[in-house]
């Protein structure tokens, strides 16, 4: 108990000031852990070199990989200002200005899946978000380790399965020839129709989304409570605070930090509702309810060869969410939030 | 990770038995939900011809077990390629990620060394902006990389969040450890190798095990750069086979010479290969986990 108590916040401490060394202003109080001389500033290039090379020379591999395969290809979105042909290849062709992008948004395919995209995320910010919330709050109550213990292991589990696996998981159970199914026909009722039925698309994807990730949404939470202080606890109760009471006016608020962090991230990740769920779906619900931007972007380009056009909707998706990340990491700031990154000041 | 006992603090009060039961109930509902899928599809696939006959499907009470799904699968066809491929692009893929996202992390854990901001920038600069589907297919198709195996392991190769990980570890270690190694003549190289690995056991498992589950669960690479069906990975072996229930013929399965009359059922073969899937995240996993919370919350707070 003593020891939950007075342990240091190690993860709510970290939430709220930066670390040394990181970024913010070099100050003159700031001591070098690692016993170089500080104020690199003050010494010349070729000393640092020769005292860094080392350091340098470890991550050309990781750099290296990221250039080829991350930075080059950023750069190869000029495409979508062209119109591009594999034969003639990106020097070649033609340029074409934004004749792509008003192609694009005067496509009404494109303004279907940017709706189901943007559908699939408030739905699950409605459905999915609080479960790993109210998850962590459960099993913080529970006292034996061993059966904590064993409830973690398992719910965190399904995070490690693939999409394939996971929905071959809920074909098997919940599909039309599933076990519930089965069942279900051998009572004599009708069977389940869900893993095809494009109405039941949102809950049924969110469904899969829960049972997949929200034991591993909920390790954040669980830092987050280890970090409250259990002080807060005790004087509530003594002030005649009931269980429900203490849970709503200490650990929710105690969780309030991390909640808006993950709640800002979530909004600025919007257009991602990722890929491999949805395409695998695609078929077996059809396209108007399965299709999101990124398997917009696949079809339009892989199957169909137009990869300008698709160049240009890849690239009209990263610009907008790469904005929203960025407004909201300035939400996150001004309600007083570390936001992904801190501020540079 | 808090492992101690706990007790319920004197001034709490204990909950009513409905209420406890109340929570007994949710929380086994909870694991089951988890765990019953699993267990049936496991049961099937080890269950004989005559089991899952009399289900009429899955099998949820176990009668007489049978391997022979898994020796078909073994017997050396579409599936044993495909695990090989899977095993050989998961064991390469993180070799490959596990050592140069350490050392960039190391190299980029040492607080005012040369150029280390502009570099973590770049780093942390992938988190925003990724360069979308397309230009990422015209990359790896310019270099040549369209049904090669290497398609499915360097796109991927680097992952931010990973580095950033077992950065903000490194550089929680105490500084004085490399201090003394340091004044004894040691170099950045034997500082890591000698003192700072052998410290962040844990850190490099929970990394490498991310590493390893994203290469074996790869699809979307696989769907992207590998046309040839001789070199999918397993996980397009699943979805094919089994997510969209085709049939598998015998010889596809296998070269071997029987007939469709000694197969076992299709069932019993197809979740046979979602165990495959399946198993080694299972076997790899229970020996990392106590170290998720930590490598998790450090990664995600520092990111």
């Amino acid at each position: 108990m003593l020891d939950r108590r007075s342990r240091p916040r190690p993860d709510g401490r970290a939430l709220e000031t930066p670390s040394p060394g990181e970024a913010g202003p070099r100050s003159p109080a700031r001591t070098r852990r690692d016993g170089r001389e500080t104020g690199p500033r003050k010494k010349p290039l070729r000393a640092r070199l020769r005292q860094d090379w080392q350091l340098l020379l470890m991550t050309v591999p990781a750099l290296g990989l990221l250039t080829v395969f991350h930075y080059i290809p950023t750069l190869g979105n000029v495409i979508a200002f062209q119109d591009y042909s594999p034969y003639r290849g990106i020097w070649e062709s033609p340029f074409v200005g934004f004749d792509n992008f008003y192609w694009l948004l005067t496509d009404p395919a494109f303004w279907d899946a940017t709706l189901n995209t943007l559908t699939i995320t408030a739905f699950q910010l409605v459905f999915y978000f609080p479960v790993p919330i109210a998850l962590a709050i459960l099993l913080d109550s529970v006292l034996s380790p061993r059966i904590r213990m064993f409830l973690q292991t398992v719910v965190y589990m399904p995070h490690f399965f693939s999409w394939v696996l996971v929905i071959t998981l809920f074909q098997q159970i919940i599909g039309g020839a599933g076990l519930i199914s089965q069942m279900l026909r051998q009572h004599g009722y009708d069977g389940l129709d869900i893993m095809t039925n494009p109405d039941t698309f949102l809950l049924l994807v969110t469904a899969e989304v829960v049972w997949k990730d929200a034991g591993w949404g909920m390790i954040v939470f669980l830092a987050a409570l280890a970090a409250v202080n259990q002080n807060l606890y005790e004087a509530a109760a003594v002030d005649g605070a009931s269980r429900w009471r203490r849970m709503w006016h200490i650990t929710l608020p105690g969780l309030r930090p991390v909640i808006v962090l993950l709640l800002i991230l979530r909004l600025g990740d919007a257009l991602n509702v990722g890929f491999e769920q949805f395409f695998l779906q695609r078929d077996a619900v059809g396209q108007e309810a399965a299709e999101v931007l990124d398997t917009f972007i696949y079809w339009q380009t892989l199957a169909v060869g137009e990869w300008s056009y698709g160049a240009a909707a890849g690239l009209v998706k990263g610009v907008v969410g790469l904005v929203l990340i960025l407004v909201a990491n300035k939400v996150a700031h001004l309600m007083g939030e570390n936001g992904i990154y801190r501020r540079t000041s | 990770m808090t492992t101690l006992t706990r007790q319920r603090p004197v001034w709490a009060e204990t909950p009513s038995p409905p209420e406890r039961a109340a929570k007994a109930a949710v929380l086994a509902a909870i694991a089951l939900a988890v765990l019953f899928p699993i267990y049936v599809v496991v049961l099937t696939s080890v269950s004989p011809a005559s089991a899952i006959n009399d289900a009429g499907g899955l099998v949820v009470v176990p009668r007489g077990f049978s391997l022979a799904a898994y020796s078909e699968l073994f017997a050396g066809g579409v599936v044993t390629r495909a695990v090989a491929v899977s095993v050989g692009v998961t064991a390469t893929g993180t070799a490959i990620s596990l050592t140069a996202t350490t050392l960039a992390a190391y190299g980029l854990s040492r607080p005012g060394s040369l150029l280390h901001r502009p570099l973590l920038f770049l780093v942390l600069m992938t988190f925003l902006f990724g360069p979308g589907m397309i230009p990422s297919y015209l990359m790896v198709s310019s270099l040549g990389l369209i049904d090669s195996y290497w398609a499915l392991v360097l796109p991927t190769a680097i992952n931010a969040f990973n580095l950033v990980v077992m950065r903000a570890f490194f550089m929680n270690i105490p500084g004085e450890i490399s201090d003394s190694a340091r004044v004894d003549g040691a170099s950045d190289w034997v500082i890591l190798t000698r003192l700072v690995l052998p410290m962040s056991r844990g850190v490099v498992a929970v990394v490498g095990l991310f590493y390893a589950v994203g290469y074996w669960n790869a699809f979307f690479n696989a769907i992207l750069y590998i046309n040839d069906n001789a070199k999918w990975p397993l996980q397009l072996v699943l979805r094919q086979y089994v997510q969209q229930g085709q049939n598998i013929s015998v010889g596809a399965l296998a070269d071997a010479s029987q007939s469709a009359s000694t197969l076992p059922p299709s069932l019993a073969l197809q979740m046979a290969i979602v165990v495959i899937a399946l198993v080694p995240v299972l076997a790899l996993y229970p020996f990392v986990q106590r170290h998720f919370t930590k490598g998790v919350i450090i990664g995600a707070v520092k990111g």
